[in-house]
């Protein structure tokens, strides 16, 4: 595998380890928060902690877009599923995740729904074209990595004309989840993190420019980063270096996929299709303005939110099988995801709360820290 | 931190999901809780993929072994094999993996209306060539039509039969700490195969799945090397659940060295691509051996003398841990953990 086993190589590893070593000062902490769930999975898979001083300490963010979804969404799309004639077309990790009353969208379609796990939002467009006598529905989820595929599929069914695709737009932006993290830190005089592994897939399609407000603002080092190991132990070693200095410059470690401006075609695209929402509910977060997509009112007539109406129970939160069941109060995902909290202080954590009965949003995907730590549980 | 991997099944309002079919804990939980008391013998209660039959019928020294697999396989065509082939490879692996040879086999189909005759006579025939390469024929079976809708075009059930010295009783209860673990090849071709093949996903790319029938090389294995622990074969939920699986039953841990375990480029970018990890991916010719430290070296030459084990290897060691974790050395020089997950493993966003 070219261009990838070369940036998982062990012995580059040690040597970069070793300048972290050297590099930091023992009379202090280094609380280094990744952003991205496909962060946290490599830290956990490749054991990158063991290679890390004890007081560099990793803190794993909110970007991982099955964790964030709250629960009313999952039900909204479950609902869906489960009208009648339909098709709805879901990328894979969505499927297990947890809406309320035990529900998912497996669950769903062990009771008949006619669900498809997709890999491209592309694969949509066929099946409304091959089946047209049924409506299709797209669950689509994600940061801006994935909104752009999105607003292809927008464009290209208006104009064929569609008349059966429909999409669930739940599209959420980055630049919000980290102020939502930075700003209630501030507020309450503290600071949660001393630098920041920043997106690396946001960055392609957003460009690095967006986060020198927030490292300006909020007076913490950015280093953009790519998902291999070695990019984030260079990462890591970046933002040493910058803290160690006072910096808080906004860098770019994964130049060979990120620019300053980003993606400009697929930010037209987007621009075209999408707006923003005045408000939207994260799963941990809490309602947070302007912080997700919605599909414009010219094109409603490809909005599912605009053409089935949804029950109260999608809408508002937690209804659904006739039994109530929320978020559970003593689960700690709002502070995991904020970084205040590891998932192993959380009460529920392994009992009850595991990847095949997650109660929390975190233990929900592969990406999500408390899935992470269950399924790589680290060492030291 | 000692993790409860036990948790209930409701029968009272559960119905049954996909999970319950995919070789990880769900499977078992169902196992466990409903059909090991519902069927409760003996020879079941093992949970092995065989049942060792103490019969009196069979030549003196000789114990029977039988072993049962249905398979449900889409699509029935794939690089490498298909759903006939499958069918007899798969069973006379569960058979030989107690390192015996393997005599019969039954057959029964369950087929959809609709389905056509040249498919069949396709799928038929592929079963037929394997048999005969195995030396074991198919001597009864059965045929079933479901109703158009009502099934997947073909299902196959075969069940093998065997004999085994029965000096050889191989056993997880046998593995001890500081034994060495052994695989017979490359991880993860079949599953990523029929992946990539699945509906809706046209990756270009030389993926070959690795089905084939393992009774001679383990019958070298056995020869060579009597004193070895047990063997597996990697199928559904790949390396790693069969290996959760043997420390479960064994009451130890593992250490693996990533480094060790062979993985075609192809199936690494393949896996790369979907978001994988190969050692979660099902494989249908690969066996694990767990053996004695001081025959480690012997047994893998002979493994890499066959030409079904050429690329064998030394993945790891068995460990005392009372929590029976697979522990993994990563190639990066850090360790972490080999999870036994719920189900299949789903390809994630981003």
């Amino acid at each position: 595998m070219k261009y990838i086993s070369e940036f998982r190589s062990g012995e580059l590893a040690r040597k970069i380890a070793e300048e972290i070593a050297k590099a930091v000062k023992p009379e202090r902490e280094y609380r280094l928060m990744e952003f991205c769930g496909g962060h946290t999975h490599t830290i956990f898979r490749y054991g990158i902690p063991d290679l890390l001083p004890p007081n560099v300490r990793m803190l794993h963010g909110p970007g991982c877009p099955v964790c964030v979804l709250p629960i009313k969404r999952i039900n909204a799309a479950i609902e869906l599923a489960l009208l009648p004639n339909t098709i709805l077309c879901s990328y894979g990790d969505m499927l297990r995740v947890p809406g309320s009353a035990q529900m998912s969208l497996l669950k769903a379609k062990s009771q008949g729904a006619d669900i498809r796990m997709i890999y491209s939002p592309a694969e949509a467009i066929k099946i409304a074209q091959s089946e047209t006598d049924k409506q299709i529905i797209f669950f689509a989820v994600g940061f801006e990595t994935t909104t752009p595929p999105t607003a292809v599929i927008l464009d290209q069914a208006n104009n064929l004309a569609l008349k059966n695709l429909f999409i669930f737009c739940n599209h959420v932006l980055t630049p919000p989840a980290v102020k939502g993290i930075l700003e209630p830190a501030r507020q309450a005089g503290r600071k949660v993190l001393d630098g920041l592994i920043g997106p690396g897939h946001v960055s392609v399609i957003t460009g690095s420019k967006p986060y020198e407000s927030l490292a300006e603002n909020y007076q913490v080092p950015i280093t953009i980063s790519g998902f291999e190991p070695l990019d984030i132990l260079q990462s890591i070693l970046m933002l040493v270096k910058q803290i160690n200095t006072g910096s808080h410059q906004v860098e770019n470690q994964y130049t060979r996929a990120v620019g300053a401006e980003g993606n400009k075609k697929a930010q037209a695209l987007m621009a075209e299709y999408f707006e923003l929402r005045d408000s939207f509910e994260w799963r941990g977060l809490g309602e947070m303005p302007f912080s997700a997509l919605k599909i414009k009112a010219q094109f409603k007539h490809l909005d599912a939110e605009q053409n089935f109406p949804l029950s109260e129970a999608a809408a508002s939160g937690s209804k659904l099988c006739g039994k109530i069941v929320g978020d559970n109060k003593a689960c700690e995902c709002p502070a995991v995801l904020t970084g205040q909290k590891k998932p192993t202080q959380c009460k529920l954590f392994n009992n009850p709360c595991t990847p095949e009965n997650p109660l929390g949003s975190c233990m929900v995907s592969s990406e999500g820290a408390c899935a992470a730590y269950y399924a790589y549980q680290p060492m030291s | 931190m000692a993790i409860n991997r036990r948790s209930g099944l409701d029968l009272q309002n559960g119905c049954i999901e996909m999970a319950h079919g995919s070789g990880g804990r769900a499977m078992s939980q169902l196992i466990d809780q409903l059909f090991l008391p519902a069927f409760d013998n003996a020879y079941l209660n093992q949970k092995s993929d065989q049942a060792l039959l103490d019969l009196n019928l069979t030549k003196a020294g000789q114990k029977l072994v039988i072993a049962t697999d249905s398979h449900v396989i889409s699509p029935l065509f794939f690089p490498g094999g298909d759903i006939g082939s499958l069918s007899v490879h798969g069973t006379i692996n569960d058979v030989a993996m107690s390192g015996a040879t393997p005599l019969y086999l039954t057959a029964s189909f369950i087929l959809e209306e609709g389905f056509p005759l040249s498919d069949l006579s396709r799928i038929v025939s592929s079963m037929a060539k394997a048999a005969k390469q195995c030396h074991t024929p198919i001597v009864t079976g059965d045929t079933k039509v479901v109703e158009k809708g009502h099934g997947d075009g073909i299902y196959i059930n075969t069940t093998g039969i065997g004999s085994v010295a029965s000096e050889l009783q191989f056993s997880p209860a046998k593995i001890q700490a500081g034994d060495k673990i052994l695989l017979s090849g490359t991880i993860g071709d079949h599953g990523m195969t029929i992946l990539s093949q699945r509906q809706h996903m046209n990756f270009a790319s030389e993926l070959q799945s690795d089905s084939q029938a393992l009774h001679d090389l383990v019958h070298d294995i056995v020869n060579a090397v009597p004193e070895i622990r047990c063997m597996r074969d990697p199928t559904r939920g790949g390396l790693a659940a069969s290996l959760n699986e043997l420390a479960q039953s064994a009451g130890i841990g593992m250490l693996l060295d990533e480094s060790q375990i062979p993985v075609k480029a192809s199936v690494a970018a393949t896996a790369e691509l979907l978001g994988l990890d190969p050692l979660y991916i099902a494989n249908e010719g690969k066996l694990i051996a767990i053996c004695p430290v001081d025959k480690a070296q012997q047994l893998l030459a002979v493994m890499r003398a066959h030409p079904k084990g050429s690329e064998a290897a030394i993945i790891g060691e068995v460990i005392e841990d009372k929590n029976q974790f697979i522990q993994m050395k990563t190639e990066f020089g850090g360790k972490r953990i080999v999870d036994w997950r719920y189900s299949d493993p789903l390809p994630r966003i981003c």
